[in-house]
C-alpha cells in the first residue's frame, strides 16, 4: 500500500485533496509540519495549494516544511506532486503582491498571466483543455483533457521540464516534471474523473 | 480554450432548500441532500450554495455550539459535499469576518461569496484576498433596475445602496475580489431570461470573471446570455431543481450550439 503524505500548512481547502486521494484509492496521512512529515515515512508526497503565494511560502517556512521537503524530495528523491500554488512555490522567484523567494527547486519564475488593463480576465477560473505530453505518465489514463483551473499566475521555466501546456491569453505551463518532482497548475482534486486519473497515476508511478 | 460554466445555485434557509422568487417568496423544498446528489451525478461545472437565513446580524454560522437551527448542519453539509465529490464549491451568505471565511474554507468551500459585508466593511475583502487569494473571494451583487439604472441592494434586497452595479463591481475588483456573482432581483424566479444588458455592462467594466444569475426559464436563455454577454458563467436555481434532467439537457443543448462548453 502506497503511503501518501498530504501537506497541510494552514491555507486553502485540504478536504478536497484528501478526498481526491481516497477516490484514487489511497488513504493519505495529513502532516502539518516538518517533524510530522519526517515521522510519516511516506513514499509519496502531495503539496496542495491555493491562494496567495507569499502567504503559502510563509506558512511553509514557519512550519519547517521547507527544509524537510528539501531533504526527502530533492536529496532523497521521493516522488512529489505539487498542485497549483504547490507548484508555483517551487520556482526561484514569485511575483505576486510583491516579490518572494520560492523554494528554488525548479529554475524559473512565477508571474501573472497578464498585466492589469490587458483585457484578459483574471483569475483564470474554470475548465480548460490541456495539451499533455504524449509520454508523460501522469496523463496516461485521462478520459478527456478538461481540467479545472483557478489561478492568476503561471510558471515560466525551461522547456525541457514542461510536460503539459494550456492556453489562456497565451500558452502557459500547466504541468512539469523534473525527475521525481512533478507539479500541475490545475486542480486534479476538482477535475472530475480526469483529475482522479492523474492522482492515481502519480500514486502508482 | 477556457470553457464557459453552467452553474447551479442552491438557496438554503435555516438548513433547508428553498425556492426564491423576486427575493421574497420562499417555498420550502426540503432537504437539499437529494438535489445535491443529483447535481454531483450530473458532474456540474461548479456549485454555489447561498445561505439566505434571516437574522443576518445575530447568526454566527462559524460557531456550531450556539445551536441555531440548521447553522451547524449547513457546514457539515458543505463538508459532506466536498468529501463526496470533486465539484468546485462556492459558499455564500452571512459572512462578516475573516474567521467566517476560514470556517467555510476549512469545511470544504473553494470560494466564498460576500454580499452585504462588502458595503459595511470593504476592507474585509482586501484582507481576505491577501489571506486566501483573490480566487477565493467572490463578491455577490444584487440589483434592481430602477429608472433604467441597475441599483445595488444589500441585506438580501432590503436596503438600497444608491450605487449602480457597474460602480459597485469596479469597487469590488479594486478591493481584490476574484469574481463577481451578479444577481438580478427583478428576474429572480421569473423565468423570463437574463438581463443581458446589465450583465454585459458589468462584464465590460471589470477584468475579473462575472457569473450571471437571475431569470433562467429555458435552456435557450443560457445560450442567449453567452451570445450577448461576455459573462464567464451563467448560474440558475429553479430550472435545475424543478425540471427533470434540466442540467444535462441544458449542457447537451449548449454543446450543440457552442464550442466553449465542457
Amino acid at each position: 500500500m502506497t503511503r501518501v503524505a498530504v501537506i497541510e500548512y494552514g491555507i486553502g481547502n485540504l478536504g478536497s485533496v484528501v478526498n481526491g486521494c481516497r477516490r484514487s484509492g489511497v488513504e493519505p496521512n495529513v502532516v502539518r509540519d516538518g517533524d510530522e512529515l519526517r515521522r510519516a515515512e511516506c513514499d509519496r508526497i502531495v503539496l496542495p495549494g491555493v491562494g496567495a503565494i507569499g502567504a503559502a511560502l510563509e506558512h511553509i517556512r514557519e512550519r519547517g516544511l521547507d527544509t524537510e521537503l528539501h531533504e526527502i524530495v530533492v536529496r532523497q528523491g521521493r516522488p512529489f506532486l505539487g498542485i497549483c500554488v504547490g507548484m508555483q512555490i517551487l520556482a526561484e522567484h514569485c511575483e505576486e503582491y510583491g516579490r518572494h523567494d520560492g523554494l528554488g527547486w525548479i529554475p524559473g519564475t512565477v508571474r501573472p498571466l497578464a498585466e492589469k488593463g490587458s483585457g484578459l480576465r483574471l483569475p483564470h477560473v474554470g475548465w480548460n483543455d490541456i495539451e499533455p505530453d504524449a509520454d508523460e505518465p501522469l496523463f496516461r489514463d485521462v478520459v478527456d483533457r478538461h481540467f479545472y483551473f483557478v489561478h492568476s499566475c503561471a510558471l515560466y521555466c525551461p522547456d525541457d521540464l514542461v510536460v503539459g501546456r494550456c492556453t489562456y491569453g497565451e500558452r502557459f505551463v500547466c504541468a512539469i516534471r523534473k525527475d521525481n518532482i512533478c507539479a500541475v497548475q490545475f486542480h486534479p482534486e476538482k477535475s472530475s474523473s480526469s483529475g482522479i486519473s492523474v492522482l492515481r497515476a502519480f500514486f502508482q508511478s | 480554450m477556457l470553457k464557459r460554466r453552467l452553474t447551479p445555485v442552491l438557496y438554503l434557509r435555516e438548513g433547508v432548500m428553498v425556492r426564491s422568487e423576486l427575493f421574497k417568496i420562499h417555498q420550502i423544498i426540503g432537504s437539499p441532500v437529494s438535489h445535491i446528489n443529483r447535481l454531483v451525478e450530473w458532474d456540474v461545472d461548479e456549485l454555489i450554495l447561498l445561505d439566505i437565513s434571516p437574522g443576518l446580524e445575530t447568526y454566527d454560522l462559524g460557531r456550531d455550539d450556539h445551536g441555531e437551527k440548521g447553522a451547524g448542519s449547513l457546514l457539515e453539509f458543505t463538508e459532506t459535499i466536498a468529501r463526496t465529490s470533486a465539484i468546485p464549491l462556492c459558499f455564500g451568505g452571512r459572512i462578516r469576518t475573516i474567521d467566517d471565511i476560514h470556517v467555510r474554507i476549512r469545511h470544504g468551500a473553494d470560494k466564498v461569496a460576500i454580499n452585504s459585508a462588502f458595503a459595511q466593511t470593504p476592507e474585509l475583502v482586501s484582507e481576505a484576498a491577501k489571506e486566501f487569494g483573490a480566487q477565493a473571494i467572490v463578491i455577490s451583487i444584487d440589483y434592481r433596475v430602477i429608472d433604467a439604472s441597475a441599483r445595488v441592494f444589500i441585506r438580501h434586497g432590503a436596503f438600497d445602496t444608491g450605487v449602480d452595479a457597474v460602480t459597485w463591481a469596479r469597487r469590488a475588483e479594486d478591493a481584490g475580489a476574484g469574481e463577481i456573482l451578479l444577481n438580478a432581483i427583478d428576474r429572480d424566479g421569473t423565468a423570463r431570461g437574463y438581463d443581458t444588458e446589465t450583465i454585459e455592462a458589468v462584464s465590460q467594466s471589470v477584468e475579473i470573471p462575472v457569473i450571471a444569475c437571475g431569470g433562467a426559464g429555458h435552456q435557450s436563455h443560457f445560450n442567449e446570455c453567452f451570445e450577448l454577454t461576455s459573462a464567464s458563467a451563467v448560474a440558475a436555481g429553479n430550472i435545475f431543481h424543478f425540471t427533470e434532467n434540466a442540467y444535462p439537457r441544458a449542457k447537451n443543448y449548449l454543446r450543440r450550439k457552442r464550442t466553449d462548453i465542457r
